[in-house]
This record gives C-alpha cells, sequence and structure tokens, in this order.
C-alpha cells in the first residue's frame, strides 16, 4: 500500500485508460439490464407459480426468495461460478455473471411484482367481471397498468442497485468496469486515482438511469390519483 | 351445455330473475340458505338487512362474481353455470354498481364507458362514444369525460359507475350499497339518477339503508337475516307494519336516530 | 473439508460478525447525526447530508471501500486492514441509516412537533422526549432491514483481502478444491445470522402495519 507522506496524484494513467474505462461501463450496463431482463422474466414466473395451487411450487418459491435475500451475492456468485460446470455448462464469467445477477434480482423482483399484484383492489377485478370482460382482458386491461405504476419505483431503484451490484462480478472477472480498472490498477499501482474515477463513473451512472426511469414514468404513469 | 337447459318460456311471463333454493357456503360457513327469488321485468327490489346478513353475497351470485353452491339461478330465461359461456352472456345482461365505485383510476370517464362495450360487445370507437355520451349525459356529467375518476367528487365519480354500466345496455341493474360510501351531500344526486332509472322502467335489485327511496321507488322491499330471507312486502306495509320481530328491531335501529 | 477447515470458516464468521457490528454502532451514531442535520431546517446542512446520502447510495459498496481503504493509506494514516475496512462500513452504514432514520423523523406528525413547541420545549427536548422515540418505532423494520444488508456486505471487505467468512471460504475452497461445498457452507453460515433478522424485520412490519390501519 503506498501510504507515504507526499504522494502525488497522477491521474495521467486514468486519462490514457479513458477509452477502456467507457466501454467498460458499457460492459457494466449491459450486464446490469440483462440482468434485469432475466430478473423480469423469474420474478413473473416466479410470482404465478408463488400464488398457484401447487403446494411444493409455493414452498420451492418461497424458499427460492428466502435464501437469495439473506445470502451475500459474493458467496452467491462464487457458488454458481463453480456450479455451472459440474451440471455440464461451460460458460464465460460474463454470461454467467448475468445469470447470478438474474437470479439475485429475481428474488427482489418476485416480492415487488406481487405486492403490486396485490395492491390492484379486488374491486377493480370485479367491475371488470361484471362488465363482461374476461379474466385474461381483465388483467391486460385493468390490472396491468396500475400494477406496473405500483411497482415501478421500486422495480427502477431495485435496477440501479443491480447496476451497482454489477461491480461485484469483478470477483469471477466478468466484464466490467470495476473488473477493468483492477486491471489497470494493477498495472499502474494509481489505486486511488483509478478507484475514485470509476467511482464518479458510477454515480453518473445510476443518475443517469434514474433520469431516465423518471421520463419514463411521467410519460406513461401519468394519470391522476387521490 | 347449461344454456342448453334454459327452456324458452313465454316471453311476455318469464322473470327477469329466478333464484330457486340458492346456497351459498364459505367452507362450513354458510352464508345463504334457501334463497327463493323472482323478479319480473321492470320490478324495482330493495334489500335490506343488518351487514353480515348475506344480501351483497346475494346479488352478487346473480352475476356470478360468487359462484353459488346449491339451487339455481336464471337471468332471463338463462340458466346461470359455472361455464365461461352463461357467465358471460349473464354479465353482459347484468350491469352492476359498487359502494366503492371501482372506476379504473388509469381511463379517463369516457374511456370507463366505453371500454367493455368494445371490448365485450365488439363495437366500435365511435359507436361506443356516442353511447357513452349519450349516458353521460343522462347522468349529467358529460362535462367531465375527459377527466380521470381521482379528479371528480364521490357522488360524481358514483354517477359516472352506473353511466358505465348502463354503456352494456343491460336488462337488470344491480346496487351493492351505491351511497354508503359517500359523503351526505352527495347522497342525493346519486339517488336522484337512480330513481329516474327506475322511473325508465329498468330492473333494479338494489342493496341500501335509504329507506326514503325505497318508499319511493321499490315495488317490494326484503328484509334478511342470518342468510335467509326473512320478511318482504310492498313498502306501504312493510313499513307500516313488518310481521317479524327482526325487521321491527332493525327498521327501528336504523329509522330511529 | 474437516474440522480443521471449518474451524477457519468459524474465525472468518467471528470477523464478519465483528466488522457488522462495528459498522453497525459507528454507522448508528453518524448516522444519528446524517438523519439530524437531514432534518434540522438548515439549507446548507440538509444539502451537503443530502448529497453524503447520495454519494453513498449511488455508487458500489466496493468502490466505498476501495476508495476509503486507499484514500487513507492517501493521506499517510496506516491502519490495519480491519481498521480501514471498519471506517468504510461505518461511513456507508451512517449514509443509509441516516436515509431511513431522516424518513422515519419525517413520518412523526407534525402535530408532534407542533406541540412540544406550543409547550415551550426547546430542540433537544423536542427530538429526544418528543420526535426521536415516535421515529425510533416506525424507522425499526427497515432499520433491521438494513442490517442484514450491511451482514451481507462485509462479505465484500473479502475482495479487499480482509479475511472474513466469505475470503475464508475461497482460501478453504482453494485449499481443498471443493467449491460448491465450502460455499453451500459459507452461505448457509450467513443465513444462519440474516435469516432471524429479516423475519424479526417482517414480523415488526406486520404489526406497525396492524397498528396503524
Amino acid at each position: 500500500m503506498g501510504g507515504n507522506v507526499g504522494y502525488q496524484l497522477d491521474f495521467s494513467v486514468v486519462w490514457d485508460a479513458l477509452p477502456s474505462l467507457l466501454w467498460a461501463c458499457l460492459g457494466t450496463i449491459g450486464l446490469a439490464v440483462s440482468g434485469m431482463l432475466l430478473a423480469i422474466v423469474i420474478g413473473v414466473g416466479g410470482v404465478m407459480l408463488r400464488d398457484s395451487r401447487f403446494k411444493p411450487a409455493r414452498w420451492a418459491v418461497m424458499a427460492f426468495v428466502e435464501l437469495i435475500r439473506n445470502t451475500p451475492f459474493l458467496v452467491q456468485i462464487f457458488f454458481i461460478f463453480f456450479a455451472l460446470p459440474l451440471i455440464g455448462l461451460r460458460l464465460d464469467p460474463t454470461p454467467t455473471a448475468i445469470l447470478a445477477l438474474g437470479i439475485n434480482g429475481g428474488a427482489y423482483a418476485i416480492e415487488i411484482i406481487r405486492g403490486g399484484v396485490q395492491s390492484i383492489g379486488k374491486g377493480q377485478i370485479e367491475a371488470g367481471l361484471a362488465l363482461g370482460l374476461h379474466k385474461a382482458q381483465v388483467f391486460r386491461l385493468i390490472v396491468l397498468k396500475p400494477a406496473l405504476r405500483a411497482i415501478f419505483p421500486s422495480l427502477t431503484s431495485q435496477f440501479v442497485l443491480l447496476t451497482l451490484t454489477t461491480s461485484v462480478a469483478s470477483a469471477i472477472s466478468a466484464y466490467e468496469l470495476t473488473s477493468v480498472a483492477q486491471q489497470i490498477e494493477s498495472n499502474t499501482f494509481r489505486s486511488f486515482e483509478v478507484y475514485g474515477t470509476i467511482t464518479v463513473f458510477y454515480l453518473v451512472m445510476s443518475w443517469l438511469l434514474m433520469r431516465v426511469f423518471d421520463q419514463i414514468s411521467r410519460r406513461y404513469f401519468s394519470y391522476p390519483v387521490k | 351445455m347449461a344454456a342448453a337447459n334454459a327452456s324458452p318460456a313465454p316471453a311476455s311471463a318469464q322473470p327477469m330473475i329466478a333464484m330457486r333454493g340458492v346456497e351459498k357456503w364459505y367452507g362450513d360457513y354458510k352464508a345463504l340458505t334457501d334463497i327463493n327469488l323472482t323478479v319480473a321485468s321492470g320490478e324495482k327490489i330493495v334489500l335490506c338487512g343488518p351487514s353480515g346478513s348475506g344480501k351483497s353475497t346475494l346479488i352478487r351470485c346473480i352475476n356470478h362474481l360468487e359462484p353459488y353452491s346449491a339451487g339455481e339461478i336464471r337471468v332471463d330465461g338463462t340458466l346461470l353455470g359455472d361455464d365461461r359461456k352463461t357467465i358471460d352472456a349473464v354479465r353482459r345482461e347484468v350491469g352492476m354498481v359498487f359502494q366503492q365505485f371501482n372506476l379504473f383510476p388509469h381511463l379517463t370517464v369516457m374511456q370507463n364507458c366505453t371500454l367493455a362495450p368494445m371490448r365485450s360487445r365488439g363495437l366500435g370507437k365511435a359507436q361506443a362514444e356516442a353511447v357513452a355520451r349519450r349516458l353521460l349525459d343522462r347522468v349529467k356529467i358529460l362535462d367531465q369525460a375527459d377527466k380521470f375518476p381521482a379528479q371528480l367528487s364521490g357522488g360524481q365519480q358514483q354517477r359516472v359507475a352506473i353511466a358505465r354500466a348502463l354503456c352494456m345496455k343491460p336488462k337488470v341493474m344491480l346496487f351493492d350499497e351505491p351511497t354508503s360510501a359517500l359523503d351526505p351531500e352527495m347522497v342525493k344526486e346519486v339517488l336522484d339518477t337512480m330513481i329516474s332509472l327506475a322511473e325508465d322502467g329498468m330492473t333494479m335489485i338494489c342493496v341500501t339503508h335509504e329507506m326514503g327511496f325505497a318508499r319511493q321507488v321499490a315495488d317490494r322491499v326484503i328484509f334478511m337475516a342470518g342468510g335467509a330471507i326473512v320478511e318482504e312486502g310492498h313498502p306501504a306495509e312493510f313499513f307500516k307494519a313488518p310481521k317479524h320481530e327482526r325487521t321491527r328491531k332493525f327498521l327501528g335501529e336504523i329509522l330511529g336516530h | 473439508m474437516g474440522w480443521n477447515e471449518f474451524a477457519f470458516l468459524l474465525r472468518g464468521l467471528q470477523w464478519t460478525v465483528a466488522l457488522s457490528l462495528v459498522g453497525f454502532i459507528g454507522g448508528g451514531v453518524f448516522g444519528l447525526a446524517v438523519a439530524l442535520a437531514r432534518t434540522s431546517g438548515q439549507p446548507l446542512l440538509e444539502r451537503v447530508t443530502a448529497g453524503y446520502i447520495g454519494l453513498f447510495q449511488g455508487t458500489p459498496l466496493l468502490m466505498q471501500l476501495f476508495v476509503v481503504y486507499y484514500g487513507l493509506a492517501l493521506i499517510g494514516l496506516k491502519l490495519d486492514a480491519w481498521v480501514a475496512v471498519s471506517i468504510g462500513f461505518t461511513l456507508h452504514a451512517s449514509a443509509f441509516l441516516g436515509e431511513i432514520w431522516r424518513g422515519s423523523i419525517q413520518a412523526v406528525p407534525r402535530g408532534q412537533t407542533e406541540a412540544a413547541n406550543a409547550l415551550s420545549l426547546h430542540y433537544v427536548s423536542r427530538m429526544k422526549d418528543v420526535v426521536l422515540p415516535q421515529a425510533f418505532r416506525i424507522s425499526l423494520p427497515a432499520t433491521v432491514g438494513f442490517l442484514v444488508q450491511l451482514i451481507k456486505g462485509t462479505s465484500l471487505a473479502a475482495i479487499v483481502g480482509f479475511t472474513e467468512l466469505a475470503r475464508a471460504g475461497n482460501i478453504v475452497s482453494n485449499q481443498t478444491f471443493k467449491p460448491l461445498l465450502v460455499f453451500a457452507v459459507v452461505g448457509a453460515l450467513y443465513f444462519v445470522m440474516c435469516w432471524p433478522l429479516s423475519l424479526y424485520g417482517a414480523h415488526l412490519e406486520r404489526r406497525f402495519a396492524a397498528a396503524s390501519r
């Protein structure tokens, strides 16, 4: 550790590495977006199983949610990393990281989506049925938009959280910002400069994501509620 | 299948709603006991009784929001079974107004009214909107057509809910405590709407404690307790000389204060 | 994996618990200060603490640890790894607890503050005797929830090179070549710590929801 007094900050190595760092930002976003899409798929499927009549499926989903939510992502990603080859799946670190992020995010998505569906009052569904609409129509025309509106804030903050979590994927050397930064750091020993800079990059990314989702939310969920 | 059993009776004599020996169980709890009720076309029924007496359950069985456990229900001759075809057929003919309005918050007043006619009856947009405009005008709320439900008062929302149900051109209207969730000053505008609907000859079943409305509009008042029909009669005799002790007690409580 | 390896994991577990406690207690003290500053009504204080909270909520915990770790070295502080990491978690926790408690303080009905003012209570008494006890109750489920997050988060100290439970698992896994078994055991140990807390948090939330109905 360079704990010497009189250390001179030198950001030139960061400047030199800027292109590869910016590309790595795209890697991070790619990891987060694919992870989140997988998480939503798992979330929707999980909710259907969670509320199905088949008891073992309900129990399995509940156990999955508790297991994922009460263990660190780092341990999960290591476990998956080592478990995949044993079941004959040889994946590169990046797809492995996407899988791990999706599974982790999926456990949270199940709870969020379930809450959204439950937030739609029974009366809304009954009113739709009483008007002669079918179940599928009631879901599509009446439940979906208000439910999406209800879960949108939690889902987006979950997405930002997942984006920040991608940095842990550096532990298995997936392609994303932190692992690229680690390479640069190990070549230059400019730890503080490199990590300080990408910390700012993360801050900008999460801020931008929040802005984008805020705009989406304003555009699509702008009907008034009391 | 069940629909095929519907015996076509002569149109004039055929009741709009016929319930025979209807029972409803929630697990071990019996919510409705041996309900026999016939409602003629154009008849106005007021259902009253203490809370938990089964009046909401009864009308919710008529459009199959609650499946009934025994007996039979016929709506305009169609035997209401558990199959989708008859349920759909019945729901298209039976409109319902809820205590909590249940307007769709993400749709405008106009969209609330055109949704079911377009999706369920297959009307075109222009046609559905024309119908909706006429009925919104009728409940005196046409000027709010482009607003969202949350921008309206409770009374206005309930009038929209009535218009929404009428847009399906139902033969029967069910009202489930339509004024109970309203502030007192808004009750009248909703009752006036219901009265004018009654004057036009709509077949109506209303669960309500508005006894003034019952006196003015009802052909029959039915009193329920413990899941069974205890007593029924023309409002004049029902209010003047109730036969059963429970009815007297109930009327004393709600008219007394 | 024999008893020796398991004992090694348990020593790692001790460090995980120690790190979590230090982070939670240290974060609690500073977090209270952050929450009070964030609700102080002083625009400058509120701005600065809002920025502080935003900084920690908008960056990965791993980066926070890295920057604190190398930053302390940079300003000439030669600290043990575990002290540096503890400072990192304390700062992290202070921001998150500060935000949770800000929300709770603001969730106490305004009438309470008004009543305290009308009784001419000064700021310290108003906060200590009236607002904070109520805010504490409101914040409890979220605070317990954050403790779970913090315990899981301490696993990232492993990446910085500090030997707590997750890194102990890594070491044992490299020695025994049984990564699945080792990480399953490590996961189970985390689960045993976190699950009861999660259940307790959920219980508190239900009770609170029932009480406020």
